[in-house]
């Protein structure tokens, strides 16, 4: 195999490593793909599409993140096929979930004029905040299903398999085995779920408290309490903190 | 937690924990049949003993709509109500089904006994209505009581298999599988001799001149995906037959399972002959029942036989085949969501490339296959590429299975040449639209596929001619609608389809198939919005370009092209 190989992105030759992502080599020559589910550390599975741009001879658009270059490849990233997909996707989360806390994704419908209110009538994913341990709260109806927080958990960081997901299709949500609170799976609260989550579905407890307008006081009482509850494993902690 | 005796687990888990994984699907549909669900201790048996996460495991229960975490009635009825079923009074049906509930006391509950469900395509179109009751197929007369049809009382008509020749059908017209003895003495096996004499190279070489190409839905070169996984350097390899059967529409396959069993048989061992896989996998529609049944029987058969397991008919080539069941996905018979369903997981479709020849089963190099893809291998074998491409035309070579279903007078399996026109097949072999009304309307490929109108009734049925009419030949399936038929409704039923079966990883399908069904109810209640239709553009413009697999690339296609075809329909009034 050759060692280099050279493409052009939106007419600009630019030469790379063979395995480079369309995505990386239009970094290096200063072209901006956006991108939502994909993360530096995390594996790509190439989820969201926002990245899609047109390779010329491919049937479908390819996505930047994980598509990789060839030689003579031609890209163009900004065609009209290409901005259709990415403000509809937008439309489309914008319909789905709260992004209020997703300031990514709100510089791009920016960007892309998309409407957020494209899509009347439209079922939201709507599920209640789950409080069920003193490190952070799942406010999934924020969630976007980038699934970075499953694979962290899992092969991507911790090998702790403590979430995965219930539902397929657009019913899908993130969860636990038979829905159970977090104390009682394999969680090990190391928070990197919470550090990799894009639009705040993930949150520390502290920070939601504030948000909620308890003083720091208050925050203080109400997680020693529950700190105490996890230590004691054979409680059951889910139903007796779950909120809302 | 209930309690529950984990006693009659016990050989399950023994059985399977050698396997890991792999052997997740079997290992919960083994506990549900125990208990009738898969009870949370069970679950967390099944963890334990193949070392698969407990969260692991909730995502897969959750995935497939044939297993259940809670408790259902003892008896679960599937009720169709896709296209054909619909048109033959599938609502009034499911109606029938619900208005009486039965319940029994268990440990001092009072449980459903009956548990009703909606069901997509269960591939019994032909004999539309369609339900199944506890995995039997039922098509419910007019005067069959709802005490017969929860019996599962109702007997089922003998499916119609006819057309220009029988080549593939060969043999299929005796309501009942033909076993063993009785496909060898219709030449079968004879094929495997031959193949067995020749080298794989050879096959490959046959098979790649026979123009071959896959009747899966993708129509790819056969001999090409065999070279391919041939000329990987890796060890093991495998060869899976793709029985997942799924596309409203569609049931030739099932069809062929019923029939002639070791036709398929024979196809699979000679693929595994050609690309050197000593291992194989077929993987059949969970809702298939007994297909499944009467492939099983048939793997014992060619075991005892020495058509299947070491040194083949002394050739020295060993192969064995493993049958998995589905359970409840459309998406899984995506050849590599089929993987991951094999592998113990989610039914999520993996990115391509790498495809699956070179990364496969178990990341393996890998030949995945439609059944009637399979079924035309010994006829080449036997034929000659030369033989086998006096059939059809030159661009498309061989006989091709049809289903028909839908408005016609004779809804069935036809086997016709490639080249033959539609009207040919709607109108001399299938007696044409129903009760003498006109068409108005036939999807072309199912689900994903297209509407025909009646200016393409003299179309030839070929891959080269339907691309040009704008049609897909997906994997045969055309539905009929008589002019009476609502399009708004059929179409609102396509899109529901797809929502429910979208597997929900990438963000296009996932979300774009909800809302393309939610303008669609619309639509159908005459509530349409200004704007729909553009979002209905947009929607599927952006599915099928930027969806990761076939699911979201053609979710939008049928309503487009009925957006096209009567744009009237979805203005707002
Ligand atoms: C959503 C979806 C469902 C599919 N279902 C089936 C199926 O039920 N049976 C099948 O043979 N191929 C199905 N396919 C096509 C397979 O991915 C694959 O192309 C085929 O099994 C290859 O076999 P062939 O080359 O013999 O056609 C499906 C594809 C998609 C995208
Ligand atoms: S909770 Fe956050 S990290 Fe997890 S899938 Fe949802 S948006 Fe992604
Ligand atoms: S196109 Fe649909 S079915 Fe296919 S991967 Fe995407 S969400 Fe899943
Ligand atoms: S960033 Fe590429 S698919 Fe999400
Ligand atoms: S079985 Fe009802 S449409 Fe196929």
């Amino acid at each position: 195999m050759a060692d280099k190989i050279t493409l052009t992105i939106d007419n600009q030759p630019v030469t790379v490593a063979p395995g480079t992502t369309i995505l990386k080599a239009a970094e290096q020559i200063g072209v901006k793909i956006p991108t939502i589910c994909y993360h530096d550390y995390c594996t790509a599975n190439g989820l969201c599409r926002i990245c899609v741009v047109e390779v010329e001879g491919s049937r479908t658009l390819v996505p930047a993140c994980i598509g990789k270059v060839s030689e003579g490849m031609k890209v163009q990233t900004h065609t009209e096929r290409v901005e259709t997909s990415r403000r509809t996707i937008l439309e489309m989360l914008a319909s789905s979930v709260d992004l209020s806390e997703a300031p990514d994704i709100q510089e791009y419908i920016v960007e892309y004029h998309a409407d957020t209110a494209r899509f009347p009538e439209a079922e939201e994913r709507q599920p209640s905040v789950i409080d069920d341990n003193p490190m952070f709260i799942r406010d999934y109806a924020k969630c976007i299903l980038c699934w970075r927080c499953v694979q962290v958990c899992a092969d991507d960081a911790q090998y702790t398999y403590a979430i995965n997901f219930t539902g397929r299709g657009y019913e899908t949500q993130i969860g636990t085995f038979f829905n159970k609170s977090l104390p009682e799976t394999t969680c090990v609260f190391c928070g990197q779920c919470v550090g990799v989550c894009p639009t705040g579905a993930l949150k520390p407890k502290r920070e939601w408290l504030l948000q909620n307008g308890f003083s720091q006081n208050e925050i203080m009482e109400l997680t020693r309490s529950q700190r105490k509850q996890h230590t004691r494993r054979e409680v059951p902690v889910a139903n007796k903190v779950e909120q809302e | 937690m209930e309690n529950i005796d984990l006693t009659p687990l016990l050989p399950v888990l023994e059985k399977y924990s050698p396997q890991g994984q792999t052997a997740l699907l079997p290992a919960l549909q083994d506990a549900q049949e125990i208990y009738g669900y898969v009870p949370e201790q069970a679950a967390i048996e099944i963890s334990k003993g193949l070392r698969v996460p407990l969260a692991e495991i909730h995502g897969v229960l959750e995935f497939y709509s044939l297993l259940y975490n809670k408790p259902v009635g003892k008896t679960v009825v599937h009720v169709c109500t896709d296209p054909a079923c619909a048109m033959a009074g599938a609502e009034s049906l499911l109606k029938v089904m619900n208005r009486k509930l039965e319940f029994h006391v268990e440990k001092g509950e009072r449980l459903p006994s009956i548990t009703v469900e909606k069901a997509p395509c269960l591939g019994l179109c032909e004999h539309a209505p369609a339900l199944m009751v506890q995995g039997k197929p039922v098509a419910p007369g007019t005067s069959d009581t709802w005490e017969d049809i929860v019996a599962g009382k109702t007997h089922l008509a003998r499916p119609s298999i006819s057309g220009d020749i029988a080549i593939l059908t060969a043999g299929c017209n005796q309501g009942k599988p033909t076993e063993l003895a009785g496909y060898i003495k219709m030449n079968g096996y004879a094929a495997l001799q031959k193949a067995l004499q020749m080298t794989p190279q050879s096959v490959i070489a046959e098979v790649k001149a026979s123009g071959l190409v896959g009747r899966g839905g993708a129509a790819f070169p056969t001999g090409v995906k065999w070279e391919g996984a041939a000329n990987t350097p890796m060890e093991p390899k495998y060869v899976v037959c793709n029985a997942d059967e799924a596309e409203p529409g569609t049931f030739k396959d099932r069809i062929m399972m019923e029939n002639m069993p070791h036709r398929i048989l024979e196809g699979i061992i000679i693929a595994a002959y050609a690309i050197g896989a000593n291992k194989g996998y077929m993987y059949i529609r969970g809702e298939y029942l007994v297909p499944y049944q009467v492939m099983n029987h048939a793997v014992e058969e060619a075991r005892q036989a020495g058509y299947l397991g070491k040194n083949i008919l002394g050739s020295g080539f060993d192969f064995d085949l493993e049958l998995r069941r589905g359970a409840g996905a459309y998406v899984c018979g995506e050849e590599t969501a089929l993987f991951e369903s094999i592998e113990g997981k989610r039914g999520f479709p993996r990115v391509k490339p790498p495809f699956p020849t070179t990364h496969g089963l178990f990341g393996k190099p890998t030949v995945i296959n439609n059944v009637e893809t399979l079924c035309n291998v010994p006829f080449i074998l036997l034929e000659g590429a030369s033989g086998y491409r006096k059939i059809g035309t030159e661009k498309s070579p061989g006989p091709k299975l049809f289903c028909l279903s839908g408005d016609v007078e004779k809804p069935g399996l036809y086997e016709v040449p490639f080249g033959v026109t539609f009207r040919h097949l709607l109108e001399d072999l299938a007696g044409g639209v129903r009760h003498g009304k006109k068409m108005k309307a036939a999807l072309f490929g199912g689900a994903a596929g297209a509407f025909a109108i009646e200016k393409d009734l003299d179309v030839r049925l070929t891959f080269e001619d339907l691309r040009s009419a704008g049609l897909p030949l997906g994997s045969g399936v055309i539905t009929v609608f008589d002019e009476t038929r609502d399009m708004k409704d059929i179409c609102l039923r396509l899109a529901h389809f797809f929502a429910d079966e979208s597997c929900g990883k990438c963000f296009p399908c996932q979300i774009g198939t909800q809302r393309q069904y939610e303008i669609l109810q619309r639509v159908m209640q005459g509530d349409t919005l200004p704007g729909d239709m553009e979002r209905l553009r947009d929607i599927g413009q952006t599915m099928t370009d930027s969806s990761i697999c076939g699911l979201g690339q053609t979710a939008g296609l049928a309503i487009a092209s009925a957006t096209r075809l009567w744009p009237e329909l979805f203005q707002p009034q």
